[in-house]
């Protein structure tokens, strides 16, 4: 039977028919959409690679079935950068070394830029760690994203602070 | 694949040499943007999916296969199975060489290992070729399954890791513990591991005619076209294998495995390309773990805390089809100055998939017992555990008697200590708690690895705009071929690294060897070092045979390359450009190849090895066990470092895989089954961002003039060594409990109040 | 995963009669039912998607002083929601020590409650689970089952539930409401679960088309909030399971306790109430040997079903430690490591 459903991708709406149910989002970006940023590591909600905001929120997308998100608005590591201009997380990512094989990278990179909307952690490396335990890196750059996402939400607090002043 | 556009941005000052600076990854935009492709990634047009069905047995065979089931599914195209498969050119139980391991690939019904390929579904869509997988509904003749390290008589392997010999010894060790005024006898465990890359194994197949297209991570491109082309019996130049970055290898994607076996074997029965994606529960099983070991380690010290003797024994586990033996006793060879030592392992087979290279294969877990029986010992003489090891240093290779090409562990003990302050350490445990009440303990190990050199080669080519091209088909696998290699080839042509034309990652390439064995970038960078000096050579000759040039007669050594010029060594104002010197020869381009290899006189002369100190802290609740680590200081010496951004990486990579080791891995395997009942990333544990406490390394200094031309010793796999006996002697000094057996659970811990 | 329909019902009465079919589930977010689906331990014809249903995702303060929280709120949302993190402390750090960021922003209350076991015999469709097929067996007896249940367990089956946000809500008496065939009804969280019995298969007391709508947590549930903790041993510090958990939270009265409520995580089929440990604390004053005391009669029942006696002394252990916490007192503000150990590690060492 086919479904049909439309989801705003980065920004640009995207309409189309589903005619399979049993498609996860993750599957839908990259096997169908061939957004293939995202990353899967396990398919199962159990290290994060797949990890894209879903109407502003950090979500597994291997967990997360396509038709029942119906009309939700996606944003994945490939709508960030504008141009040649990195989002500040990125940037920070590539100064820090937040990264060796960069498998992770894309849903660690979001899964940041979840977090520092949730605005729980702030800048307490503790809370830090904590919050981005949903991401697991094999390779062991955890102490680069620790310092990259510092960095980048010292740069974001400082806008803010220069947006309100 | 497009071109990729690899870039050094941010750009950081550099002072003359390119090697030695703390560049950022060149493929860093790509990765955090999405954009660097992986072998998954791909998706040409017509691709179908496989999924491979797996055998939920240890040990038997397959008796049925619902094939209709299965092909009655909507979308599913075919099911390759051992009756319906492309035939083999050769048998892939035929070993062809000391690195080809056996597979399955369809060619029987018998089942040696749980979670072992028994058949492909091919099919429209991933969804469909899933459910296909399950609709397969195996049965099976099931035989006991052979479990766990006394699952049967043990034997004497011929040979132990790649080619060591099984038993290693020098001076009298009966002798030794007999005069020992302390002795040491204890018995350690390590689990079964699994690589775990975070990227699951992954093909995308594609057969054009004859000509075969593939996209694959691996550690080996050569290798793997080798066994490809022996499999299929088709020329190599007719496969084309593109790995531009890994998603972590760290040993399980060196040597061609059955899946991506499968997966071409599904592209040519289907005749369309094909991507096939392991799943994470399937890779526990045919693409290779870290065996398990049980260690006796048997030391004995004199009234002075001079080790009179250092006996290790290590049984381990290989598949009950193949041979591959964890090396774990090996690491006593080389740490510490005892008058006797013997080194030794034996083996069961068991229904496992077959052991293969897991990070630092044999050090790491020969490591974590060497340094906790040293740290036992260290104990039971009254010694502060630095103390003890450095009483026990071993100037000159203590197994061999041969000179270390360099060693500045003495440095790295220093410096480790002084920043980790463990000057500071009580000497009993149990000593330690902080503000909330927890025990705190500190521990120490020292890290080893040896400094080794496979074969590479390389071509480099400077072109008619002053530009330079260097290629080699090294690997990426996140320990930063792309910037490293790079910064070599840059300095090797004497150019800025933007104006080289750095190619990797692919077949067609010169063959780089293997990314293992922390070897790759000595042995590639040795590769483009010698290219990069013979293509400069040739450039020179075109230059100083010219009597219209301003190098004439210099002759060939009597210039340097630097920054896209040739310049006389005697007057450094006398000099042309490459693109002078080749417009006026009217030559489109010079190239030139080189190599790197190991010199095997060097071999035979000098014992070559990175060394390290590492220095753990941990906090235990003392009621309930839970532990966890709260700094770590590594200070490594590893000869040069050709980029230190990317070194402290590697070298923190390393040290978390310590931590996990001595805390959090265990594959568990159900006795009676031989199913391995946590393979999947939610409960075989590795460690997640809270677990890994602030890092600290120090990349000592040291100039090695012998391991190869440019001094590198390697940094890949050292990290792990020392760090999770480190770890480990923190517990116990946190709890005054001596766990043996790791992972180190709550349970063990309990034991105390 | 097996082909399935997929029914977007309009109402709460609409999804009731699509899921009171044979083989039809209700998906929520799906973080545990995809899961399960995608390892083939669950294979249902019809998937009833709850999410576009109006009017289940609110968190409401009701006129006598319960809170009603919708089943389609989401874990973090929850925790998150400042009044009611301040009024129920020990279920928001209960909620926040469970999975990880991301499974929280998905995961529902109601999917929350009804999450499967972790057993891995369960997962493993190669093994015996009576549980996932009734009448064939359990593969966890005699298996590796060092994690498995001390409390409550049967012949049958040794599993545990997962649930850390169930623990403090059970002790808080949580209700929960369920819209049925029959319409609607509540009942105590305390019977949503069933232990297995000679019935692992049944592991709840919802029937089929069941629907939760809502969690409840009654007015007298607030006046805990000063002395409530949620403290979880896990093999990880982050993103793992309980190896056993406790919920704590007491009442403290002019130095003694007026009331103390007790819940276990991660030692039987649904999370434990303790009750004669609470009745051991009523009016004494919270000191050492009384938690010692209430630990005991907390695990007076409990025996190992395999490799995990040692899980009865953790879980006295950490019974002991969830009442002393919750007798210090409720932090201001939620530690950086929710229900950790370690969450109070203040790093100044002294020998």
């Amino acid at each position: 039977m086919n479904h049909s459903i439309s989801l705003t991708v980065n920004g640009a709406r995207r309409d189309f028919v589903l005619d399979d149910p049993r498609v996860t989002l993750l599957d839908l970006l990259r096997e169908r959409l061939h957004l293939t940023g995202t990353k899967k590591g396990c398919d199962r909600g159990q290290c994060g690679a797949c990890t894209v905001l879903v109407d502003g929120k950090r979500i597994n997308s291997c967990l997360a079935l396509a038709i029942s998100h119906d009309g939700a608005d996606i944003l994945t590591i490939e709508g960030l950068a504008r141009g040649d201009q990195l989002h500040p997380v990125q940037a920070a990512f590539i100064a820090h070394d937040g990264f060796q094989c960069g498998f992770c990278t894309p849903g660690q990179i979001m899964s940041a830029i979840g977090m520092m909307q949730e605005a729980q952690a702030g800048n307490d490396p503790e809370r830090i760690r904590e919050c981005m335990s949903g991401n697991l890196c094999r390779c062991g750059a955890y102490a680069g994203i620790v310092d990259a996402v510092l960095e980048a939400q010292g740069q974001m607090d400082e806008t803010n602070q220069r947006r309100s002043a | 694949m497009p071109e990729l556009n690899l870039t050094s941005a941010p750009a950081h000052l550099r002072h003359g040499s390119n090697i030695g600076q703390p560049l950022t990854r060149r493929d860093g935009v790509l990765k955090v943007t999405g954009q660097a492709t992986y072998a998954a990634d791909n998706h040409p047009p017509g691709m179908l999916f496989a999924v491979i069905a797996v055998a939920g047995i240890a040990h038997g065979r397959v008796t049925s296969l619902d094939v209709a089931a299965a092909k009655r599914h909507p979308g599913v195209v075919d099911v390759m199975t051992p009756d319906h498969k492309p035939q083999l050119a050769i048998d892939p139980e035929i070993k062809t060489n000391p690195f080809v391991f056996r597979m399955e690939v369809l060619q029987s019904n018998e089942v040696r290992y749980a979670n072992q390929p028994i058949a492909v579904v091919i099919a429209e869509t991933l969804e469909a070729a899933t459910e296909g997988a399950v609709l397969l509904a195996p049965r099976y003749e099931t035989l006991p399954a052979l479990v766990g390290l006394d699952a049967g008589e043990s034997f004497v392997p011929p040979v132990v890791g790649v080619g060591n010999p099984t038993e290693n010894h020098r001076g009298d060790i009966e002798a030794g513990l007999a005069s020992a005024q302390k002795q040491i006898d204890a018995t350690y465990e390590t689990p079964p591991q699994y690589h775990n890359a975070m990227e699951p194994h992954a093909i995308v197949a594609h057969w054009d005619g004859d000509n075969l297209q593939i996209d694959m991570p691996t550690q080996g491109l050569a290798l793997s076209l080798a066994r490809v082309a022996e499999l299929f019996g088709i020329a190599h130049d007719k496969i084309h294998i593109r790995s531009p970055f890994l998603g972590g290898g760290f040993g399980s994607k060196g040597l061609m495995a059955g899946p991506p076996v499968l997966g071409v074997m599904a592209a040519k029965l289907v005749g369309k390309p094909v991507k096939l994606v392991l799943r994470r529960e399937q890779m526990y099983g045919p693409v290779g773990h870290r065996a398990p070991t049980r260690q006796r380690l048997r030391l004995g010290a004199d009234g002075e805390g001079r080790l009179t003797a250092l006996d290790h024994h290590a049984r381990t586990v290989s598949s009950t089809f193949d041979d591959f033996y964890e090396p774990a006793a090996d690491v006593s060879h080389t740490l510490y100055a005892a008058p006797a030592i013997r080194t030794s392992h034996d083996a069961v087979r068991v229904n496992t998939g077959t052991p293969l290279f897991m990070r630092a294969p044999g050090e790491a877990t020969g490591s974590i017992a060497l340094e906790s029986a040293i740290d036992e010992m260290a104990w039971a003489c009254g010694m502060d555990p630095l103390a003890f090891r450095l009483k026990n240093y071993a100037e000159v290779e203590p197994v061999s008697g041969k000179p270390f090409s360099s060693k500045a562990l003495r440095a790295c003990y220093d410096q480790g200590a002084a920043r980790f302050g463990w000057a500071k350490r009580p000497l009993q445990p149990r000593q330690m708690r902080d503000d909330a009440g927890l025990l705190v303990g500190w521990g120490m190990g020292t890290a080893t690895f040896p400094a080794l050199m496979f074969q590479a080669e390389a071509r480099a080519a400077i072109r008619r705009d002053g530009s330079g091209v260097m290629e080699i088909g090294a690997h990426d696998m996140g320990q930063g071929a792309w910037t490293a290699l790079a910064q070599i080839a840059a300095d090797a042509v004497g150019l800025d690294i933007d104006r080289v034309a750095f190619k990797a990652g692919t077949s067609d390439l010169p063959d780089a060897g293997i990314a293992g064995g922390s070897a790759h970038t000595a042995t590639a960078g040795a590769a483009i070092h010698s290219a990069g000096a013979a293509v400069i050579a040739k450039l020179a000759d075109l230059a100083t045979g010219d009597e219209r040039s301003p190098l004439f007669g210099a002759g060939n050594t009597g210039v340097i390359a630097r920054e896209g010029r040739l310049i006389r060594r005697d007057d450094e104002s006398r000099g042309e450009s490459y693109s002078e010197i080749l417009a006026r020869a009217g030559i489109a381009e010079v190239e030139a190849r080189g190599t790197g290899a190991p010199n095997p006189a060097t071999m035979e002369e000098y014992a070559m090895h990175a060394h390290g100190a590492v220095f753990a802290e941990v906090k235990v609740d003392p009621e309930l066990g839970q532990v966890r680590v709260s700094r770590m200081v590594g200070a490594f010496a590893a000869g040069r470092i050709v980029n230190p951004r990317m070194v402290q990486s590697q070298l923190f990579g390393g040290m978390i895989w310590g931590l996990s080791f001595a805390l959090h891995e265990e594959a568990v395997t159900d006795k009676r089954s031989g199913r391995i009942m946590n393979a999947n990333l939610g409960e075989y544990h590795v460690p997640v961002n809270a677990d890994v406490p602030p890092l600290d390394v120090i990349t000592v200094e040291e100039h090695d003039p012998h391991v190869n031309a440019l001094g590198i010793k390697g940094v890949g796999e050292i990290g792990i060594t020392g760090s999770a006996g480190a770890v480990a002697n923190a517990v116990w000094h946190a709890t005054g409990v001596r766990v043996r057996k790791f992972p180190i659970r709550i349970e063990a811990l309990l034991t105390q109040r | 995963m097996k082909q399935f329909d997929y029914v977007r019902p309009a109402s709460v009465a609409e999804a009731v009669a699509a899921a009171a079919q044979p083989g039809a589930v209700y998906l929520a977010a799906g973080t545990n039912l995809l899961d399960l689906m995608k390892g083939d331990v669950t294979r249902p014809d019809r998937l009833v998607d709850i999410t576009h249903l109006d009017g289940l995702d609110g968190i409401e303060h009701l006129a006598d002083g319960s809170v009603r929280i919708g089943a389609l709120v989401s874990n973090a949302d929850l925790a998150h929601d400042a009044d009611f993190a301040r009024s129920f402390p020990a279920v928001a750090e209960a909620l926040l020590s469970g999975a990880s960021a991301q499974l929280r922003n998905a995961a529902t209350v109601g999917g929350n409650l009804l999450q499967r076991t972790r057993c891995a015999y369960f997962y493993d469709t190669a093994s015996r689970c009576n549980k996932r097929e009734a009448g064939s067996g359990c593969d966890a007896r005699g298996g590796e089952n060092r994690t498995h249940a001390v409390l409550g367990w049967s012949e049958s089956c040794i599993a545990t539930h997962p649930s850390d946000f169930c623990v403090p809500l059970v002790a808080l008496d949580a209700v929960v409401e369920i819209e049925g065939r029959g319409g609607r009804r509540e009942i105590a969280l305390e019977e949503l679960h069933r232990l297995p019995g000679d019935a692992p298969q049944r592991e709840s007391a919802l029937e089929p088309g069941d629907l939760i709508v809502a969690v409840r947590l009654p007015k007298a549930a607030r006046e805990f909030a000063s002395h409530a903790r949620y403290l979880k041993v896990r093999e990880r510090t982050s993103y793992a399971f309980a190896m056993v958990s406790a919920a704590a939270a007491l009442r403290i009265e002019n130095g003694k306790i007026a009331e103390a409520r007790l819940a276990l995580g991660g030692v039987a089929a649904k999370p434990w109430r303790a009750r004669a440990a609470e009745d051991v604390l009523k009016g004494v004053a919270p000191t050492a040997d009384a938690f010692q005391e209430a630990a005991w009669r907390a695990l007076t029942d409990a025996k190992p079903s395999g490799d995990n006696a040692f899980k009865i002394e953790l879980a006295r252990r950490i019974v002991v430690r969830a009442l002393t916490l919750a007798a210090a007192g409720t932090p201001a503000r939620l530690p950086a490591l929710p229900a950790s150990p370690f969450a109070s590690t203040s790093g100044a060492i002294h020998a």
